[in-house]
């Protein structure tokens, strides 16, 4: 019953265009931030932080990269780990050899970078499609891990390509506890989605979607392929490097390319696809269940066990977290095909209809 | 219309796509033994879901039937699987032809012929008979489907149901995106297989001007309901469908310079 | 000379694992349009299975034959396969009918996941060895030609064989029978497959089956060259490029692809690897689709891919 549009009127072509049309809505959003910028860090240990929520938040801003290129644009990547390692590599290159560049401009710099690399690895998309490119964007993920693994002055001469960072400021802000990191991290997360967001429901966005629906039918009307299509890949790379450089910089702080292999790659699109595609609200919906998932099953298990006397040994965890971990993905793709989002969206429709269906 | 020789009949049946999607509000209708049937009716008025509904293709768009029954000769057919229907001598030509499009016309047409059981012969002969009603299929029989026209792949997926003997033709829109000529010679082989072959046709249109031509009896879908039902010369003398359907209204062809005119109320919209 | 034509034959040698592993790829995806990131783990299971089978049926049995043990052992793991083919359709694929690419090929990772799961739980997760009798002693070729002539292994040639027939055999089930035609229709278009009676789910039994049974000839043939372990399951990553350079619809073109891609990661390691430092075998492996792929974007020999609007 709360959850009425009834009585919004919308006068102004600004209102019937705003993000979120309906009062609810907003004010909810509203609350969620209030709740993320001034409760949980006043409320919350540091283990969720450096577990759960730093992580969460970083994966989020990767997987809105991705899911751009795959949800928006339709173009299959299973090559963002390595945008991520771009981003992270270049970022920490700029870091150390350029004397004084404040961080925050670094990291940026490094989702450029990954912005540029991202438009190289984007060209083979305007002659191939669907598999073929996802296949394709595998290129770039085993190019690159030998690259910071093999090439030594990317990594400024360590070994097996492992570097650190410390001392990490902006503006005089320490970036040295948990706090805020977290904090740090939301900001560009907010950021970055409301510019997604953003980008999505302008020209450029609706340009990716036709590309997306039918490249051919959208060259035909007048959209080039090259430029929408480029673009995406840009804009994504661009999100998934500036989340590859937090990750190094603000999550790990000390890395080697291993962190960025091709699992996270998969991670990420198993992220924008349980979220769902072409949704921004689902790219968090999606990073909060891969996030989550493992740490839950991980606690949970040897409880399980220890509950029917079983000891299950340590292997056992692991293939057990393996099996359900897998069960669960394909069971969410089975119960919902399009992704949490779809659920969110449905459950509001239903709120909405309540009570009284159809 | 006898009730003796009902082969199809569908009684209120209801169906609901994705739990939520209401299409269909308690459809009813039959298709006599050997009788041309056509389900008319706008776009998105529920045609091509109430054929998936008998052809039970709902399943794969996540769609089922929460109420009513379907029956074949007084067979319930709800839960079975198309693969069953088949069998038994239903298909479904599903609305936008979809040939195979990386196999040759022959092979398209042979694909028909998976449920068969009665072996080379009784094939072969199948392929001719399709061949003399659909002879374009005969020409193109060695080309790739993608690259025949419009016209040729619908002929191929009509023949493709007949290769498997069906009884029974579920025929979703065949008159989708073709210059009339091809309508009508399709329409023509339809009624012919109809008269020569025996096989009963439940036909969904737009076109209602041509399927009430070919057809015996017509219903009108609107909006998930049967709005309208007759024989289809009664339907096509009728005001309202005129009217709403064919264009046509009782002074003749309406002049748009005639500032004041009437629309006709759809009368069954309370 | 001698050493370039060794090097030469060992990529080609290598390259029939890969296409071994393409082709489960192309078979699934030809008939269910599904891109089965499985098929590494499928190898992986195939072989424990058969590794270990193998293993354990002379205590259970009492058996002395080692030919006898592997034969009961390859069935039983083929069986398995079967098994497993009949739940992945049960489970997963009948509800994901109508899916798009993308979420098919996530399922298909989880299924992996499932499998690497259940298989080192139940059949371990050290370093197996299968011992199928191959012979593996070297032997020498040509030394007529040159001096010293060319060393080459007696068991490649007998799993290149194995990989030929068996090329063979799937060619002509796929274009000659019923069945063959019903699945490259169900590749086409499973609706309209579903439409004309076509029971998708047996269709999708039937080819994971032999999918399952190619992963379990491949499981055999790297076994018992180099040991059955976790990292087997990475062979699926080896055969991706395999895959689009030949073309994800064609079996010919699995082979084909394998070879190139076999001789061209062999000839670079040892030809452009000094110079630009090691390891650079996998990555060369991509690119050398990708450069194939500018030319034919739907591979070598992949069915044209048919643009109309
Ligand atoms: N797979 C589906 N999922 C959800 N809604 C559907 C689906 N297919 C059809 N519909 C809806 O059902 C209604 C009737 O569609 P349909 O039966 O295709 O109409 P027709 O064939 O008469 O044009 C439409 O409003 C359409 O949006
Ligand atoms: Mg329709």
């Amino acid at each position: 019953m709360l959850y009425r549009e009834n009585g919004q009127f919308k006068t102004t072509y600004a209102a019937d265009q705003q993000i979120f049309p309906i009062a609810q809505d907003r004010w909810t959003i509203l609350g969620i931030l209030l709740i993320a910028f001034i409760a949980i860090p006043l409320l919350v240990d540091e283990y969720l932080f450096r577990a759960i929520l730093i992580p969460f938040l970083i994966l989020s801003l990767a997987a809105i990269g991705v899911n751009i290129l795959v949800g928006y644009c339709g173009q299959i990547t299973l090559g963002a780990g390595a945008f991520m390692a771009v981003g992270a590599y270049a970022a920490y290159n700029f870091h150390i050899r350029i004397e004084g560049l404040p961080l925050l401009v670094s990291i940026l710099l490094g989702g450029l970078t990954s912005a540029l690399v991202g438009i190289v690895f984007g060209i083979p998309s305007l002659r191939v499609r669907g598999l073929y490119l996802a296949v394709a964007t595998l290129a770039a993920q085993f190019f690159t891990d030998w690259v910071f693994l093999r090439i030594p002055w990317f990594t400024d001469n360590s070994s097996s390509g492992s570097v650190s960072v410390s001392n990490l400021q902006v503006m005089g802000w320490q970036i040295d506890n948990p706090v805020s990191k977290y904090l740090f991290c939301l900001i560009f997360l907010t950021i970055f989605a409301l510019l997604a967001k953003n980008m999505t429901r302008c020209a450029i966005g609706r340009q990716w979607m036709a590309i997306r629906d039918m490249d051919v039918a959208a060259e035909v009307i007048g959209i080039r392929p090259l430029f929408a299509k480029l673009s995406a890949f840009a804009v994504s790379s661009f999100f998934v490097g500036t989340a590859g450089a937090l990750w190094g910089f603000i999550h790990l702080a000390s890395w080697e390319p291993a962190a960025f292999s091709v699992d996270r790659s998969f991670q990420l699109l198993f992220m924008v696809i349980i979220g769902g595609l072409g949704t921004i609200m689902g790219s968090l919906f999606g990073a909060a269940f891969i996030v989550v998932l493992p740490i839950v099953l991980n606690q949970f298990l040897p409880a399980l066990g220890g509950v029917f006397g079983i000891k299950i040994s340590t292997a056992g965890v692991s293939h057990a977290e393996l099996i359900i971990f897998g069960g669960l993905i394909v069971f969410f793709l089975i119960k919902e095909p399009h992704g949490i989002a779809r659920l969110w969206s449905t459950g509001k429709e239903k709120l909405r209809l309540w009570p009284f269906p159809h | 219309m006898s009730t003796a020789n009902i082969l199809l009949k569908v009684n209120s049946i209801e169906v609901i796509y994705n739990h939520v999607i209401l299409v269909l509000k308690g459809v009813s209708f039959s298709v006599p033994e050997g009788g041309i049937v056509a389900l008319l009716g706008g776009n998105g008025a529920g045609k091509t879901t109430t054929l998936r509904a008998v052809s039970n293709l709902l399943r794969g768009e996540r769609g089922e039937v929460t109420k009513g029954t379907i029956e074949l000769r007084d067979e319930r057919i709800e839960a079975l699987t198309p693969a069953q229907l088949v069998k038994r001598g239903v298909i479904q030509v599903m609305e936008g032809r979809h040939c195979f499009a990386h196999l040759s016309i022959e092979e398209n047409l042979l694909t028909g012929t998976y449920t068969r059981t009665d072996g080379k012969a009784a094939i072969a002969e199948t392929l001719d008979k399709v061949y003399t009603y659909f002879p374009r299929l005969k020409t193109r029989r060695t080309s790739q489907a993608a690259y025949t026209s419009g016209g040729e792949q619908q002929m191929c997926a009509i023949g493709r149901a007949l290769m498997a003997n069906p009884r029974m033709v579920l025929l979703d829109e065949p008159s989708m995106g073709l210059a009339p000529q091809i309508v009508d010679e399709v329409f023509t082989i339809v009624k012919d297989l109809n008269q020569n072959e025996g096989v009963t046709f439940l036909l969904a249109e737009q076109n209602t001007n041509m399927a009430l031509r070919y057809a015996d009896f017509g219903y009108i879908l609107e909006n998930g309901r049967v709005v309208m039902e007759g024989a289809a010369a009664e339907l096509a003398n009728n005001e309202d469908v005129k009217e709403f359907y064919l264009g046509l209204s009782s002074a003749g062809r309406k002049s748009f310079r005639d500032v004041k005119h009437y629309r006709r109320r759809k009368r069954w919209l309370s | 000379m001698g050493f370039f034509l060794e090097t030469l034959i060992g990529g080609l040698m290598a390259g029939m694992l890969y296409s071994l592993v393409a082709l489960g790829f192309v078979l699934i995806y030809k008939a269910s349009g599904v891109f089965n990131f499985a098929q590494g783990s499928m190898v992986l299971f195939a072989a424990l299975a058969m590794a270990r089978f193998a293993e354990w049926l002379p205590h259970w049995l009492g058996l002395d034959s080692l030919w006898l043990a592997n034969t009961i052992a390859f069935v039983i793991a083929g069986a398995l396969m079967f098994v497993v083919a009949w739940l992945i359709e049960r489970l997963v694929l009948r509800y994901l009918v109508n899916q798009e690419g993308a979420t098919l090929l996530m399922a298909t990772l989880g299924i992996a996941y499932v499998l690497e799961g259940i298989g080192t739980s139940l059949f371990g997760n050290n370093i197996y060895s299968i011992d199928v009798g191959m012979p593996k002693e070297p032997v020498f070729i040509l030394d007529g030609l040159f001096e010293g002539g060319l060393l080459i292994n007696k068991e490649d040639f007998i799993a290149a064989l194995i990989a030929a027939l068996l090329v063979g055999l799937l060619a002509l089930f796929f274009q000659k029978t019923t069945t063959g035609r019903a699945l490259r229709a169900v590749a086409d278009d499973h609706q309209a497959a579903q439409s004309i009676g076509i029971p998708l789910n047996r269709i999708w039994v039937i080819i994971w089956f032999v999918a399952g049974l190619v992963a379990l000839v491949a499981g055999v043939i790297w076994g018992s060259k180099l040991g059955v372990q976790f990292s087997l399951v990475t062979v699926a990553l080896r055969g991706l490029p395999v895959v689009i350079l030949g073309g994800l619809t064609s079996i010919p073109g699995a082979i084909i692809g394998g070879l190139i891609i076999g001789v061209g990661e062999k000839l670079s390691e040892v030809y452009l690897g000094p110079m630009i430092g090691g390891g650079i075998e996998i990555w060369f492996a991509y690119q050398l689709a990708l450069v194939f792929l500018l030319f034919r974007p739907q591979g070598l020999f992949g069915e044209k891919i048919i643009d109309r609007v």
